[in-house]
């Protein structure tokens, strides 16, 4: 179990395109950080260096206290988890998980490496596979032997480079939860690689956001669902993604493509005098206004929106409200929607409505939202004019005690589990 | 498919059947016709008779083709052996890293093979007379290689490429030095492409006949499709037809089940990397 430090790593290629860009990281030991972002962050080639596959072009990276830029993988002491889960084909399940132990000639004895493989196996719930081989399982399976692989030695940390792309969504929500439940049990440090942010959100104690090689932002997943730093950010986290409205300020209010927001005091400091701003708004802020009371409309503000389409999931009703934008945010906007792995073919509003919303296609709906919700940002920087610094750091400091408390509850039902009569 | 088409396909076939393996026919039925009964002007024997078989196994014409024979099993096994374990460090290389000089590597094995063999045999003969290499297995042995490492190379390196990278990472991770990778994960992945081309190696140092001919004097270094042009002028029999058609039976027969048996090895080996997945 161990600290990763990363100290302004850079990783250039030939042509000196900088895959990783002075990314600077604390990982703490025991705790589970998260790098997410799209396709091409450079969040793989980061865990690689890490790992030892990929040479560091400038930075350092330490571990537990070692600085580990040189040294082979072997000598790190870490345990990967593949995308493609890299097992053996040759080789059974039991085999597979116990390679890393027979590797170290000598240092573990035949009944040692039984005991060793059958614990991960009972911890993964594998030990009626492990006389097959991996071609015989199924994804989920595969899956679990290649965390029986990475578990099974004493590694200082683990590494997860996307291990759940190649399953389905059931599967995925399965061993999404599979894996926070080892980890908690374990407390090893986890350094785990996603491109999908709901993996990012449930999983992480903390969560990096990378953009082309450069750091975004590092925070809980609360704070930065809140308290977004950037357009990028906010426009990365939440599914379905926030929506980026043009705001021109006009006096004492914020003119929106479908309504006006009057302006507080405190908006209007810190809009400063820019006269076009980006305003976000998150599709679950949207309320349908006929189903609320009276006094709740009061705070709020609302106006009148025709839905093109709407999709009912059950629980949620998504209404899509098709909308111009201004010409001079138009192109920050789409190339926020590239960056974020988008086709957008046309600006809407989308509005995640409860299922008791009476809205339907082609209809003309109230739509009803707190505009203390709404997160304002440069049009030109993309930065958040509104980010509230003390807020972040307050869920920051949440999720760490959170954190402490569950890992302690984990510990405690391990020892239950372990010696029933005391 | 139609009646009518299938009866169509089926005469087609039959009739390309026939084209391809009519000589090999023809040979093993002169092989089994008594050497008066060459002349018989029918393409069976008018009577099976061993004669011939029993000449070139046993009789006097033994004297030249087994140890043609053993010469061939020896300098071909030898050489697919060396080239096999060459190719396989080149082909690793070449499938997993990115050098310079990868690709004039590859175009060189190319270019190697393409090049037509007569127009190096007369210079070659002249060095190996004097190096003291003229009719020996060496000398055999290293012409072959040019001849079996280009088309090791390229199979064992497509086989390379389909064994995913992330195997040795993952052993790397695991704790594997770089040899131990190689040899606990790649070698067992690698197995069956190795078999394969060994097989193909082999065929193309089993069939050759230019440096046999030329490098060789005597029946110390002679392979075998050498020795059978030799059956013409060096034997004392009526018509050593018969006795040529007995040993190409024998040499050749080996090869046919051979391929035979591994055909389908053979066939992925040869398109391998041809399409991915």
């Amino acid at each position: 179990m161990a600290a990763i430090t990363l100290s302004h790593v850079v990783k250039e290629y030939g042509d000196g395109y900088p895959a990783v860009n002075d990314v600077s990281l604390d990982i703490d030991d025991g705790e589970f950080v998260i790098l997410v972002g799209p396709s091409g962050c450079g969040k793989s080639t980061l865990l690689r260096m890490v790992v030892g596959l990929e040479d560091i072009t400038d930075g350092e990276i330490t571990i537990d206290g070692d600085v580990v830029n040189d040294k082979a993988p072997r000598d790190r002491k870490l345990a990967m988890v593949f995308q493609n889960y890299a097992l053996y084909p040759h080789l059974s399940v039991f085999e597979n998980i116990a390679f890393p132990l027979r590797l170290d000639k000598g240092k573990y004895s035949e009944d040692e490496v039984r005991a060793r493989v059958e614990k991960a196996a009972d911890t993964l719930e594998l030990r009626e596979h492990l006389d097959r081989k991996p071609a015989n399982l199924s994804g989920g399976q595969r899956q679990r032997v290649a965390m029986g692989r990475a578990i099974v030695r004493d590694a200082r940390a683990f590494l997860f480079d996307e291990p759940l792309s190649n399953l389905d969504a059931k599967l995925r929500g399965q061993m999404r939860t599979e894996i926070s439940r080892m980890q908690r049990r374990l407390g090893t440090t986890t350094l785990y690689v996603t491109h999908d942010q709901t993996e990012a959100m449930t999983l992480g104690d903390r969560v990096a956001v990378l953009k082309k090689g450069v750091l975004q932002q590092v925070a809980s997943p609360r704070a930065l669902y809140e308290q977004p730093v950037n357009l990028f950010v906010a426009g990365f986290i939440g599914s379905p993604p926030m929506n980026f409205l043009p705001g021109e300020v006009d006096g004492d209010v914020l003119r929106l493509p479908l309504t006006e927001v009057p302006l507080t005091d405190d908006l209007r400091a810190r809009i400063g005098d820019r006269d076009l701003v980006i305003v976000g708004l998150r599709p679950e802020h949207l309320e349908d206004a006929s189903t609320l009371d009276d006094d709740t409309r009061g705070t709020g503000v609302t106006f009148e929106a025709d839905v093109d389409v709407i999709e009912w999931l059950g629980a949620e009703l998504y209404a899509y409200v098709p909308f111009e934008t201004h010409a001079s945010v138009e192109k920050t906007l789409e190339e926020l929607d590239r960056d974020l792995d988008g086709e957008g073919m046309r600006t809407q509003l989308v509005a995640a409505l409860g299922s008791e919303a009476r809205v339907r296609d082609g209809d003309t709906a109230e739509l009803w939202f707190d505009p203390a919700r709404l997160l304002v940002f440069d049009p030109e920087t993309g930065e958040n004019l509104t980010y509230d610094g003390e807020s972040a750091r307050r869920s920051d400091e949440e999720s760490v005690e959170e954190r402490r408390r569950t890992t302690e509850r984990a510990h405690r039902r391990a020892e239950a589990a372990r010696d029933p009569a005391a | 498919m139609r009646t009518r088409t299938k009866v169509w396909w089926w005469v087609g076939g039959l009739l390309i059947f026939a084209y391809c393996l009519f000589p090999v026919a023809w040979i093993v039925s002169l092989s089994l016709k008594a050497p008066s009964d060459l002349d018989n002007g029918s393409f069976l024997p008018s009577a099976v008779s061993w004669q011939n078989y029993q000449l070139v196994l046993t009789g006097d014409a033994s004297g030249l083709f087994l140890p043609a024979l053993r010469n061939s099993v020896g300098i071909c096994l030898i050489a697919t052996a060396i080239s096999v374990v060459l190719a396989a460090l080149c082909a690793y290389a070449v499938a997993r890293l990115d050098f310079p000089g990868k690709a004039l590597v590859l175009g060189l094995a190319l270019g190697v093979s393409m090049f037509p063999v007569i127009s190096i045999v007369t210079p070659l003969f002249n060095i190996w007379r004097t190096i003291g290499l003229f009719d020996t297995w060496p000398g055999l042995i290293i012409p072959y290689l040019s001849i079996t490492l280009p088309l090791s190379i390229w199979t064992l390196s497509a086989f390379f490429r389909e064994i995913p990278w992330e195997m040795e990472q993952a052993a790397q991770v695991d704790g594997a030095t770089t040899a131990q990778a190689f040899r606990k994960v790649i070698v067992p992945l690698a197995g069956p492409g190795v078999a394969t081309t060994a097989i193909i190696a082999f065929f193309l140092a089993w069939n050759d006949f230019v440096y046999g001919i030329s490098l060789t004097s005597t029946e110390r270094a002679r392979p075998v499709p050498a020795a059978l042009a030799f059956f013409t002028g060096a034997s004392q029999f009526e018509e050593p037809t018969g006795a040529i058609s007995a040993a190409a039976v024998i040499v050749t027969v080996p090869v046919v089940v051979l391929v035979l048996l591994f055909q389908r090895q053979i066939v992925a080996g040869l398109t391998q990397g041809a399409v991915k997945g």
